[in-house]
């Protein structure tokens, strides 16, 4: 296959990724970023436009394949999931892209989607966290943290929030990442990693709800506090941050942050997202970043190959067609006892 | 001396035991036998909603009807001319399906103080008198099953359970019936087992001997071949078998592979069963998470190109209904089937019921029409599944496909059918622009008003649909008013139109204008045909017609039913297909109606009948 999806030959850009439809979300809204990169990387896959299906739920990300000049379908709320997996065992040749927010994927969606994670159908899952119902104009979701303060919890939100990453590890997940709108950069070259995963590739991605939730991930985000809080992780490079001030190293199984002028880069963990313990530790270091001196961690924390549902699902149709022949469903009505009327 | 046999025209016999005692096998072969030798026939088994209820109790009791015959048989009986009685409880549970002066063959040892205490018996009805009205047989089943097997090296508990086979011996002798068939499926059944099987043939000749050679029996029966029935090639088949069956043909029929998102429920599970052998056939079946995520998936694959299908029963189909509503504003197709049982709520799931059409027609949000058929009986289920997935595929809507309890579990002869004499099944999927300048439009409808299926994967053709309202050919998200209005008829029209794609409706039997007309639908089908044929041989003159198509409606329908006086309209609920009546036809249809969880038995249909008729 070519490095570029092209018609007639010629290559396509992110524009032929976009649709006649006017955008519809908040002026300011992180999604516009989100909808940007996919755009961006898509030409770069291989993949036949026509190739590309896009299955959201409901909820503001849900509107997402409308701006997406591929195939696509808007659901109900909560079962992109589902309705994405029955396309992808029936066409396992298509690029199936599930597109989905904290209340669809974790909340009405949730069941479905640790199904989907534990079935790793080869898709791409990215849920946009904003910790917030937007579309529903600003009740807490179940990302939101303890104590918010919105219409449906005016006096603090009594509900413990998920962690999307443990939960997905917890349910076997194949591919666990965790990106941010605001960083387009980091955000192509986690998606580029997800839809090179064989199985379901689980993103989590931040995204600033501007009406609603605006800041949430500021700290993460704007520049003052990104380098402290946050930690971008490589496969197989040392875990520095703070613009290279600050190290973790394993004390056991506890991170610990060091001060780099007192620590070698030996001394540190490296990231190893093979290691599905070290996996647990990192999606594991979630505590409020006013809390905790601990970053929270983005980029790959953990992958892993596992078969694919449809692909034995196939494998069990070819395996009985060759050992059976193909069906025949005049043999087939005709079998058993039989007597004849005359 | 051979003993005398006696003809019959027909003969309904009801097995019955504890859930362990093998009844539902014992009532199979018997069946088998007897559809070999060219009767008509139809049975019914009747078991607990727990897997092993307590051993011994009236709950736990297991039962399997079959009426056969050589005259034409419509239903599995209404009252037994023989039960068999395994234990107290099985006897306490079922007497009163047995006509006075009715054989029953009772295994004495399940009579004993510990199952008549089970059953809440306090004086043996063997040994008081009670039954005098009957003519009982009493055998110890147990002692007999044992001593045959004295030497066989089985365990006494082992040994016990080739009981039933000795019953199935005993009946088989007093029916006259071949054992040919019994046998080579019993061979089949524990060829890697050869001592169990060993164990059963000789229980099962014991008890063929044992007819012959005790005093206990002086005459044997037989029932001949069903002149009736029409000439051809036949084998049993049971309703959500020959669905199954249906499905796959259907997908030949149309080129299209078939996928089945389900999740297991009485009594629908069968039909994923059964699906699930046939990959041969290209047939996926995804057993999902919960009934939402199988219609879902089921959505998903109907997207990609599949016949999607998805198997329930009421309470399933309750939370499937967000997405029909969704299937429908895709314009998809996809079957739902629901095997409909007792409820509300999980209300009674091993029993059978009809209360589930007005669900059918309406249980959705928004104005959200449905085409709706239904099934009357297992021989009938291989052509329905066919036209659901016909008028789903061709038409893009989903249909809703209505069978219960009564047809997913009975069964009954069924003449084998041509492949060659369907016709195939025409998806309307394009693989090119049909708007001008190469544009797609994909909601652009054709005279049926039914628009193109555009399967992921088409170069050029990339478009997004979605369960919010679609602007008028071009697909797109519309809030307008006027379009909404638009789309709303549209849709409604859109099923209105597949009333020309359907047969007209016929008159089962009777005359075409009179006194009365029975109007039925679904699996009450067997009841209201003999009731009023039975009455018309009786100098009546009365009409049956029989509905497999509840939405749209037959064209004629209406027409129809001004011809008659008056109009009747037995269900299995309290009162449905009544109300669609009267609210399309403005018909005064008198409503018939039982909700006990079990069929109508033809007495209470005649009797029903002739109060209508002022008789």
């Amino acid at each position: 296959m070519s490095e570029t999806s092209t018609i007639n030959n010629i290559a396509l850009t992110a524009k032929d990724f976009t649709s006649d439809q006017e955008v519809r979300w908040c002026p300011g809204c992180g999604d516009y970023s989100i909808l940007k990169q996919v755009q961006t990387i898509l030409p770069d896959l291989g993949i036949p436009r026509e190739k590309f299906a896009f299955i959201s739920g409901i909820g503001c990300s849900s509107r997402f394949p409308y701006y997406m000049e591929t195939y696509g379908l808007h659901s109900i709320h909560g079962r992109a999931t589902a309705v994405a997996s029955g396309l992808k065992m029936t066409r396992p040749d298509l690029s199936v892209w599930i597109i989905s927010g904290d209340g669809d994927a974790l909340s009405i969606g949730a069941n479905h989607t640790l199904q989907l994670i534990r079935r790793n159908l080869d898709v791409q899952m990215l849920v946009f966290n904003n910790q917030i119902y937007g579309l529903t104009k600003g009740q807490y979701s179940p990302t939101s943290e303890e104590g918010k303060i919105t219409k449906s919890t005016p006096i603090g939100s009594i509900d413990h929030p998920f962690n999307p990453c443990a939960l997905v590890l917890g349910a076997d997940a194949t591919f666990v990442a965790r990106s941010l709108d605001r960083d387009p950069k980091h955000l192509q070259g986690v998606l580029k990693r997800a839809a090179a995963h064989r199985g379901t590739s689980f993103v989590e991605i931040y995204q600033n709800c501007n009406i609603f939730n605006d800041g949430a991930f500021f700290i993460f985000t704007e520049k003052e506090t990104k380098f402290q809080k946050g930690i971008y992780v490589e496969h197989g490079k040392p875990m520095i941050f703070d613009n290279g001030k600050k190290g973790i190293k394993l004390d056991g199984t506890k991170p610990v942050v060091v001060d780099m002028a007192n620590a070698s880069a030996n001394d540190l963990w490296i990231h190893d997202e093979k290691d599905v313990i070290k996996a647990n530790i990192l999606t594991r270091m979630f505590d409020d970043p006013k809390d905790t001196d601990l970053p929270r961690p983005f980029g790959v924390f953990y992958t892993t190959e596992r078969p694919c549902y449809e692909d034995v699902l196939k494998q069990q149709i070819e395996d009985t067609i060759a050992q059976k022949g193909k069906g025949d469903i005049t043999k087939l009505i005709n079998s058993g006892d039989t007597w004849i009327i005359a | 001396m051979a003993k005398p046999i006696v003809l019959k025209d027909e003969v309904t016999i009801r097995f019955a035991g504890d859930s362990g005692d093998g009844m539902q096998l014992t009532g199979t072969e018997f069946t088998n036998a007897s559809a070999l030798l060219g009767n008509d026939l139809s049975t019914f088994p009747d078991y607990p909603a727990e897997i092993r209820a307590p051993q011994g109790t009236v709950a736990g009791v297991s039962g399997f009807q079959i009426h056969f015959g050589s005259t034409e048989v419509d239903t599995p009986g209404d009252i037994c001319n023989v039960l068999v009685a395994m234990n107290a409880a099985a006897l306490k549970a079922n007497l009163r399906y047995l006509e006075v002066g009715g054989l029953i063959i009772a295994n004495t040892d399940g009579f004993d103080e510990k199952n008549l205490r089970l059953a809440k018996i306090e004086k043996n009805p063997l040994e008081d008198g009670s039954l005098d009205k009957y003519n009982v047989i009493k055998i110890d089943i147990t002692k007999i099953t044992r001593a045959a097997l004295q030497d066989s090296g089985l365990s006494t508990k082992e040994a016990d359970r080739s009981k039933n086979m000795f019953v199935l011996g005993l009946l088989m002798w007093l029916y006259n019936r071949p054992m040919d068939s019994a046998i080579r499926n019993l061979e089949a059944k524990f060829s890697k087992k050869p001592d169990i099987l060993q164990a059963n043939l000789r229980l099962l000749r014991a008890g063929y001997d044992y007819g012959e050679t005790t005093e206990l029996f002086t005459t044997r029966y037989d029932v001949k071949q069903a002149p009736t029935m029409e000439k051809g090639k036949y084998r049993n088949i049971m309703g959500n078998q020959a669905l199954a069956y249906g499905f796959i043909a259907a997908s030949e029929l149309s080129g299209l592979p078939l996928y089945l998102g389900s999740y297991p429920i009485t009594p629908a599970s069968d039909i994923l069963h059964e699906l699930s052998k046939y990959k041969a056939f290209n047939v996926h079946t995804f057993q999902a998470e919960d009934e939402i995520a199988a219609i879902c998936a089921a959505i998903g694959a109907s997207f990609g190109g599949a016949l999607a299908i998805t198997t329930s029963s009421g309470p399933g189909i309750a939370l499937k209904g967000e997405a029909i509503g969704l299937a429908t504003m895709l314009e998809l197709p996809i079957v739902i089937v629901n095997i409909q049982r007792g409820g509300p709520s999980t209300g009674l799931p091993t029993k059978t019921e009809q209360a589930d059409l007005l669900q059918a027609m309406y249980g959705r949000n928004g104005e959200c029409p449905t085409v709706v058929i239904c099934t009357r009986q297992p021989n009938d289920c291989f052509d329905v599944a066919i036209e659901a997935s016909r008028l789903a595929i061709e038409h893009m809507v989903p249909v809703m496909l209505l069978s219960d309890g009564y047809i997913a579990n009975g069964a009954e002869p069924w003449m084998i059918p041509d492949m060659s004499q369907y016709s195939a099944i025409k998806p309307n999927i394009i693989t090119e622009a049909n708007g001008e300048n190469g544009k797609l439009l994909p909601y652009k409808r054709d005279e049926k008003l039914v628009r193109p299926w555009v399967l992921p994967g088409t170069k050029g053709l990339e478009h997004r649909i979605g369960g919010l309202e679609k602007q008028h050919e071009t697909g797109n998200v519309s809030y307008d008013p006027e379009n909404h209005e638009f789309m709303v008829k549209t849709r409604q029209a859109k099923v209105d139109k597949i009333a020309d794609y359907i047969p007209l409706q016929k008159i089962e039997q009777g005359p075409e204008s009179g006194d009365l007309v029975v109007v039925g639908w679904g699996s009450t089908f067997g009841c209201i045909r003999t009731s009023v044929r039975e009455l018309n041989n009786q100098g009546h003159n009365i009409a049956q017609i029989h509905l497999r198509y509840l939405n749209p409606f037959p064209k004629n329908l209406g027409d129809i039913l001004k011809n008659y006086k008056k109009v009747l309209v037995p269900e299995i609920n309290n009162g449905q297909l009544v109300k669609i009546l009267r609210d399309k036809f403005l018909v005064d249809a008198i409503p018939f109606n039982k909700i006990q969880g079990l069929p109508f038995n033809t007495v209470e249909m005649k009797a029903k009948i002739l109060e209508v008729l002022g008789k």
